[in-house]
């Protein structure tokens, strides 16, 4: 034995449990279900939940989502107090929080969006400490770095089995990917998988794995599934967004990057969705195919991957049910985490591969700062989500936005709020000329060959104003609400309460 | 003299405050400000003054701009005319023409309103043809004005008219088109095509488009911007039309540099008009986005 | 157009659809323009457009009348054309001197 000890702990000769010298009992079906609880109730209180605690959902039900407001509710119930929130995003469905952060339930929140009722009552003063407003990369980062972590982690699922092995692909209320799931089952303490329906064990392939849940409730429905689809399934007819559409399509058909083997990442909306039809349609003209499409996934980007035009579909979040279904059923649709997706500090984000992304905007100043977050009027109205992270990364950043929405300058002088810094936006295409970054001197000079309407960005800025008029400053006080971090942790701005 | 390129006029009702504030952004080559058939009796007078002050707005300046009038026998199209002539307007588009006399009555009523305004540069005429008189009197209706710029049709009051109804094929329209495009021609002035209906069908549209545009219509009437890129890459020429209409070109520049009186090109001599037709197809180019703006 | 209108009836204009505004101009005891905006960007045009409705009554020549706004995020030059029919309409005014407006 003396020579085993060289290479091995003394400790571990002998087995722990002695089954090696005796029958021991083999657990019984009762203990294999013993994840099980009978309600959330019990499931908190398993986790061993205190105040003060950190808790996390994921958004990936978006407006559909019924769960977080169920958990928080009996959360409050319970009596707990000052916890901090850390959902991947919020929705306006998520308007009930006020109530919780005005009876000192919620005192903290994590988040990459805040819209509604609840993004207005935190920019007039809601709660005492700012929110901290994170990109979806940002967060796997912040969970990376111990800035943020999770103690449960509440991840409502259509479909698991009674070990915990869980996806969102199938069931009622199908989310398609769990891309940033993936991450609160992976950071978290205590991990709670909250799933519409049991299936038999095994249920893989897992999105979210045996060994990384702790308990399983059983609820009646996690989602409304008329709502979970973000925006348009189908091609707009709205001829704006046409326009905007077939000027960004020429913008990639004319950037360069055009060519067989290329990426390419869309947001949801008319316009967006619009884009890869019209894409597609030049793609099959000139024989090009592409080797992924990335981040959210729609049902148009499927489409494309079935008429073998995408080669590869990364997934991070489905925005909507086709695109929900899909993962389950193509096999080159592949579900990936928020790390895998855009986390700076990933030792591999997809995104360091991608060539082409297509980002909206609430506003775009002069020096090509982005703001998704803030409102003309100052409101927290909004979400960083993928922006920032996509935009440092891709070869060619694309912002597309009408030039003004109604009375609303989309290009300013300042914007009201940086999410995403100039410096890595490429281009902006807007109903009224498109504004090349002038450190991009090659795209410039592309576009403008191809017969492209391209202007100054100053000339797009003194448009909107001759058409809007000059708007008033927004008053503020000095209390901050909200503090914009970017990508890698720094705070890139902050949002101050509305006067 | 060099063509105006006049390929989609899209109708925009005077009653629609949001298609008024946008229509610019389209890019149509004529923006045409309705204030008949598609304004409500009631609001008449608020198309009016709405297209009066979108007349002056900036956004509409560098672009051709033309008016449906009510007719001048209703109790608006006088106030029409001042107003839209007051505010500029390039073009007054004539409903219902029916005879030489609406034209020379509509264009004593412009003259008499520009001089009292002093304005100088003169509103232009395009009369829109909707019955089968007006079709019969197409060749007097074209030639009777130098205002007029062009005639154009209106299917849908012509085919009642005719007791018939509007197919896909559009054999009922045949007769009109012919008569029309060789008055304009005749006149040498402008042949516009009616509207196409269905704002859905694409093959559609763009299969009347194919068809006027071999007939050689210059243009057609539109009632939805979605339809401006579909007629714009009908009007779109060919690599080799571009091609063939560089080397005119050049050929004329090199002549006139050089002070030649003849241009030829491979030995042959080139016409004037050629030159012309090849600029034109330059001019097309350009504004389909196939040509960069240099070339 | 250079005597001060004060006898008009109550009128309105334009629509509540988004990018227009919707008028109504009444009498008012009170002599002056008082202008009462209700509008979707108040916060940041709220000023503007109250300027640009007092200077259209204004140079209409009306006073001792209220104008109530309904704006919809519409351009100036809509709102305009807005108040300048109401006014018309509560004048009874059917043939204006375009030269004016």
């Amino acid at each position: 034995m003396k020579d085993i000890e060289k290479y091995v702990n003394p400790k571990a000769l002998t087995p722990s449990n002695a089954s090696f010298f005796r029958y021991e009992e083999k657990s019984k079906g009762e203990e294999r279900r013993a994840k099980l609880c009978l309600s959330i109730e019990e499931a908190i209180y398993r986790s061993g939940l205190k105040d003060g605690m950190t808790i996390s959902f994921h958004h990936a039900f978006r407006g559909g989502d019924l769960l977080l407001n169920n958990v928080m509710n009996v959360i409050a119930k319970m009596g707990f107090k000052d916890l901090t929130l850390a959902s991947s995003s919020l929705a306006s469905v998520h308007d009930p929080l006020i109530e919780h952060i005005q009876n000192g339930v919620v005192t903290q929140i994590y988040t990459s969006g805040l819209r509604s009722k609840l993004g207005e009552a935190i920019s007039k003063g809601l709660m005492q400490k700012p929110v901290q407003i994170h990109s979806h990369g940002g967060r796997v980062h912040l969970l990376q770095s111990g800035e943020l972590h999770i103690d449960v982690a509440f991840l409502g699922v259509p479909v698991s089995d009674e070990f915990g092995n869980a996806n969102g692909y199938s069931g009622r209320s199908k989310c398609g990917s769990l891309g940033y799931a993936m991450m609160d089952a992976h950071y978290a303490d205590y991990v709670v998988v909250l799933s519409e329906s049991l299936e038999a064990y095994p249920n893989v392939p897992a999105s979210l794995h045996q060994d990384q849940v702790d308990a399983i409730v059983v609820v009646d429905e996690v989602g409304d599934p008329s709502k979970i689809g973000a925006g348009e399934t189908r091609m707009t007819t709205n001829p704006k967004e046409l326009l905007l559409a077939s000027h960004t399509a020429k913008v990639i058909e004319h950037s360069g990057l055009f060519k067989e083997g290329f990426s390419i990442q869309t947001g949801t909306g008319g316009a967006s969705l619009a884009t890869t039809v019209f894409l597609s349609e030049r793609m099959e003209e000139k024989g090009i195919h592409a080797s992924f499409g990335l981040g959210g996934i729609t049902g148009t980007m499927v489409y494309m991957l079935k008429r073998g035009l995408i080669k590869t579909l990364l997934d991070v979040q489905s925005f909507d049910e086709f695109a929900a279904k899909s993962i389950g059923e193509n096999k080159n649709h592949i579900e990936i985490s928020a790390n895998e997706y855009a986390n700076p500090s990933s030792k591999g984000a997809s995104i360091k591969q991608l060539d082409i992304v297509v980002l909206s905007a609430l506003e775009v100043d002069v020096a090509f700062n982005v703001n998704v977050i803030t409102g003309s009027k100052g409101l927290l109205r909004g979400a960083s989500g993928g922006h920032s992270d996509t935009a440092a990364e891709a070869k060619l950043s694309i912002i597309v936005a009408p030039l003004t929405r109604g009375r609303i300058p989309t290009v300013t002088q300042r914007v009201n709020t940086v999410v995403t810094p100039g410096a890595t936006v490429d281009v902006l295409v807007t109903d009224q000329g498109i504004a090349v970054n002038p450190k991009n001197v090659e795209l410039k000079e592309r576009l403008k060959k191809a017969g492209l309407h391209v202007v100054d960005i100053h000339t797009l800025y003194e448009r909107a104003i001759a058409l809007c008029g000059e708007p008033a400053q927004i008053a503020y006080t000095d209390k901050i609400v909200a503090v914009i971090r970017y990508r890698d942790g720094s705070i890139i701005d902050v949002v101050r309460q509305l006067a | 003299m060099k063509q105006k390129l006049r390929r989609s006029m899209l109708f925009v009702p005077g009653s629609n405050t949001g298609m008024v504030c946008n229509a610019f952004i389209y890019q149509p080559d004529t923006v045409m400000f309705d204030l008949e058939d598609s304004v409500a009796l009631s609001e008449k007078d608020s198309a009016r003054m709405m297209v009066f002050h979108a007349l002056h707005h900036f956004t509409y300046q560098n672009i051709e701009t033309a008016v449906r009038v009510n007719p001048l026998n209703s109790p608006f199209g006088l106030q029409d005319l001042e107003a839209v002539i007051c505010a500029g307007a390039d073009i007054i588009r004539l409903p219902k023409t029916d005879t030489m006399d609406d034209v020379l009555e509509m264009e004593q009523e412009i003259a008499h309103i520009e001089n009292r305004i002093g304005r100088e540069k003169k509103t232009l005429l395009l009369a829109a043809i909707e019955s089968a008189l007006g079709v019969v009197n197409a060749v007097d209706i074209a030639r009777c004005s130098k205002r007029m710029m062009g005639i154009a049709l209106g299917a849908e009051d012509f085919v009642r008219d005719l007791r018939t109804q509007r197919t896909k094929e559009g054999t009922e329209l045949s007769a009109a088109r012919n008569q029309i495009l060789l008055a304009a021609r005749a006149a040498k002035i402008g042949a516009f095509d009616s509207v196409f209906s269905d704002v859905k069908d694409k093959e559609g549209f763009v299969h009347e488009a194919q068809y006027i545009k071999g007939l050689g219509f210059d243009g057609k009437s539109l009632i939805n911007p979605n339809q401006i890129p579909w007629l714009h890459k009908v009007f779109e020429p060919s690599q080799k039309e571009i091609d063939w209409a560089i080397e005119v070109c050049e050929a004329a520049k090199d002549a006139k540099e050089k002070g030649l009186g003849v241009i030829s090109l491979d030995g042959k001599m080139v016409d004037a008009p050629v030159v012309l037709r090849a600029e034109w197809i330059l001019d097309l180019a350009r504004a389909s986005g196939v040509l960069g703006e240099e070339q | 157009m250079n005597t001060l209108h004060v006898d008009i009836q109550p009128a309105h204009a334009g629509t509540l659809e988004s990018s227009d505004a919707f008028v109504r101009v009444m009498p008012n005891d009170r002599a002056g323009v008082e202008i009462e905006l209700e509008s979707s960007v108040a916060e940041i045009y709220g000023d503007a457009i109250e300027a640009s409705v007092l200077q259209t009554v204004l140079a209409m020549n009306v006073d001792r009348v209220k104008v109530m706004i309904q704006d919809k995020g519409a351009l100036d030059f809509v709102i305009k054309a807005r108040v300048q029919t109401a006014l018309l309409r509560a004048l009874g005014v059917s043939e204006p001197d375009w030269s004016t407006l």
